[in-house]
């Protein structure tokens, strides 16, 4: 099963390598780690998603992790009614003949084409990793150069933050 | 900040919040006056250091600091020794290297005090920041190498973080569940002026830890003790650290109920004592095992459910029993076995609690089993006129008096200190026991005679482990420190050949230690008497005449091949497969 887990860290160095390396070591496979500056100056948030059958393990590296000095708290959105969001930036082969083909899938997932030139053009997509899954494989029969995808990033809905939960 | 408990000072005392002291004699000045200026604050009395081009200028600060410097003759040693003196004085132990390989030479020293929950304040060397990452000369990443067996580390980029940086390493180290700080000194950063020496308020919030157990589950432990009909405590290294020995005492008495101890966990209650069935774990007591597997009520107190004591085995250990685990760490409690009552704090206030609320169990048919076990499988040996290793240990126990201090190298000789060896009370014997550090001896002897120069010191070790820290002769004659070395000599790697005989078909690989020096000779070369024993009948003489000799003496005991250690529960074996006992 996917858990996101949302880290707040004291912004120092070396702390994302010290969790990434942490989780790593107790055996999971991160599936995306997305790190930014958050409402507060020296805090950052990190958003983990890993997946783990076990839920005994995943609470023990939660608990590892809560250990580490600059690690503030450690939510597992999981269960929570949340928003999660992906960025992908997909460069797609776009010759005349195709271009057209291609802007009408653009469209229909509501991204948008942020470049083009004569061979290629630059996809920018946002939503949850299903949506680029699915945009990718159909943008795959006009030959993807290149994709890059932040992983996710969540949020709770409703008033209450993460700090408070 | 410091308190005293029973006679020892404790850098941490869980009941007062940390306060600052504004009494910092510090002055204005560059960062390797102020850093040692703050370190004499907190109280460091000796620095286990070895110098080096990082740290030339603070080595220069040094001599104006009225801070002791012990010089040993490996980096190793440095931090060895002061995990030592932690574990010995419950204060925080010093030490220094320098950048690159000095600081690289330090890092099994680390993750042994890691792996042991011992306070350490680790200083490191570094080449200066503008040369950071450019793989300079003598550069390592030390604080990159050291994370996963650090409790928290420091590369100081700004002298002025100096006071504050050194001010929080003592408060992360000691507190909570202790462990190794490093923090890592560029050489520029240790020359620059810092204006403000005066350490501001330890302000950490991301850093919590427990201290007094949440009262109801006390409560609930109380009556699961006092319905239970088969209580064990499974008491560990947390009940020394924590200074619970006394409190421990006190309630295993008041309640009469059963304790094991592991092998950090040794000296919490006193050898001999009727309620104490004795080690338990790989090496452990058949009583104090089959104690724990029959067990209906586990009270664990500062243990971690190591794998040497459950064999590896967590759904086989202790399966009828419901488990009390009071443990400081949070992490702990359910990382092996299956909590029922978990109670996060402090094992001193916790037990404090707990017997104030506990009723005493009526449980003669337990007692009776358990007594029945220990007269049918009593610790014992064959005297067979050779000279068996146990007997040098009890003896030592008998000649040594009370306070004597043993520390122990790691293998066979160690297993036997541990079973045979009569340790009274709590910071009496220290051993490298999560990490099993061969080498760890001899250091942790100068760390625990410079912690207490009037005390006797034992270092129990083997040839094998003796000669990766041999070098340390020579430290311990500089500083006229008295230990009296206790060589078991049997010419092989003891324990290896034992698991190969056991589980190899006795196909004996890399374990003859051919081409030995004589042991006395390298001691009279450092100016070390030596005296070789060879048969049971010399020990007493020996020991007898080594203590009556003031400086360090070494002992060569010639002892067996073929000694082994039992009992034994073969790992990944249930207690019932134990060897050397027929359960």
């Amino acid at each position: 099963m996917k858990h996101t887990l949302a880290v707040l860290v004291e912004n120092k160095p070396g702390v994302l390598t010290h969790i990434s390396g942490l989780i790593s070591r107790r055996a999971f496979n991160i599936e995306s780690i997305a790190a930014g500056y958050t409402e507060e100056p020296d805090m950052t948030r990190i958003t983990i998603v890993v997946e783990a059958d076990d839920e005994y393990v995943l609470e023990q590296v939660v608990n590892q992790l809560s250990k580490l000095i600059d690690v503030i708290k450690i939510i597992d959105l999981t269960g929570q009614d949340r928003v999660h969001r992906e960025l992908a930036l997909i460069k797609v082969t776009a010759t005349p003949e195709t271009r057209a083909d291609i802007l009408n899938i653009v469209e229909i997932f509501r991204a948008h084409v942020v470049d083009v030139n004569k061979e290629t053009v630059i996809v920018q997509l946002t939503g949850e990793e299903r949506k680029i899954d699915a945009m990718c494989e159909l943008l795959e029969d006009y030959g993807i150069r290149e994709i890059v995808r932040t992983g996710r990033i969540a949020i709770c809905r409703g008033p209450v933050s993460a700090k408070e939960v | 900040m410091n308190k005293l408990i029973d006679g020892t000072l404790i850098a941490r005392d869980p009941e007062t919040v940390w306060e600052d002291e504004e009494s910092l004699s510090a002055t204005a000045g560059i960062g390797a006056k102020v850093l040692l200026d703050v370190l004499a604050n907190e109280g460091v009395e000796v620095i286990f250091g070895y110098p080096g081009g990082s740290l030339l200028t603070l080595y220069d600060a040094l001599l104006d600091s009225p801070i002791r410097h012990v010089l040993p003759r490996h980096e190793q040693t440095c931090v060895h020794a002061a995990d030592a003196y932690a574990r010995i004085s419950g204060k925080v132990g010093v030490c220094m290297a320098t950048s690159g390989p000095g600081a690289a030479n330090l890092v099994t020293g680390i993750a042994n005090a890691y792996m042991d929950s011992i306070p350490i304040v680790i200083i490191t060397g570094q080449v200066p920041t503008h040369l950071l990452g450019s793989d300079s000369f003598q550069e390592v990443d030390i604080t990159g190498m050291t994370f996963p067996i650090t409790k928290h580390s420091y590369l100081v980029k700004d002298a002025e973080d100096i006071p504050r940086i050194v001010k929080e390493a003592f408060h992360i180290a000691g507190t909570g569940r202790p462990g190794p700080v490093l923090i890592d000194l560029p050489k520029n950063i240790i020359a620059a002026e810092v204006t403000d020496p005066r350490p501001p308020k330890v302000s950490l919030k991301s850093y919590k830890f427990f201290t007094k157990g949440n009262s109801g589950q006390v409560e609930e432990a109380a009556k699961a003790l006092a319905q239970s009909k088969k209580p064990v405590v499974y008491a560990g290294g947390g009940v020394i650290t924590s200074g619970a020995g006394p409190v421990l005492r006190e309630l295993i008495e008041k309640a009469d109920i059963p304790v094991v101890t592991t092998l950090m966990g040794i000296g919490s209650v006193p050898s001999g004592h009727t309620n104490l069935l004795g080690m338990v774990g790989m090496h452990g007591t058949i009583t104090a095992n089959l104690a724990v597997n029959d067990c209906d009520l586990l009270i664990a107190v500062g243990v971690r459910f190591d794998d040497r004591v459950t064999s590896g085995l967590k759904h086989r250990f202790a399966t009828k029993a419901k488990v009390i685990h009071i443990d400081i760490d949070p992490a702990e409690i359910g990382k092996v076995i299956r909590t029922q009552i978990p109670i996060v704090g402090d094992a001193r206030l916790v037990l404090e609690e707990l017997f104030q609320k506990v009723i005493p169990p009526d449980i003669p048919e337990w007692w009776e089993q358990l007594r029945r076990w220990q007269k049918e499988y009593p610790l014992q040996y064959e005297q067979d006129g050779h000279l068996n290793p146990q007997t040098i240990l009890e003896t030592m126990g008998k000649v040594g008096g009370e306070n004597a201090i043993v520390t122990t190298d790691v293998g066979q000789h160690q297993m036997w200190a541990a079973q045979f060896y009569p340790v009274r009370s709590s910071r009496q014997f220290i051993t490298s026991a999560g990490l099993g550090t061969m080498g760890f001896g001899f250091p942790a002897a100068i760390g625990a005679q410079i912690a207490k120069p009037d005390r006797l010191v034992f270092l129990v070790t083997g040839d094998g482990s003796f000669q990766m820290n041999i070098q340390e002769l020579a430290t311990t004659v500089q500083y006229q420190l008295p230990i009296k070395i206790i060589l078991m000599n049997n010419g092989v790697l003891g324990m290896v050949r034992q698991w190969q005989k056991m589980f190899y078909n006795e196909r004996f690989s890399q374990i003859q230690l051919h081409a030995n020096p004589d042991f006395i000779k390298v001691a009279e070369a450092y100016g070390i008497p030596g005296i070789r024993v060879e048969s049971p009948e010399q020990v007493e003489t020996a020991l007898q005449k080594a203590l009556a000799i003031p400086g360090p003496v070494l002992i060569d005991f010639i002892i067996s091949p073929d000694e082994v250690v039992l009992p034994m529960v073969p790992p990944g074996k249930a207690i019932t497969e134990i060897l050397g006992g027929n359960v």
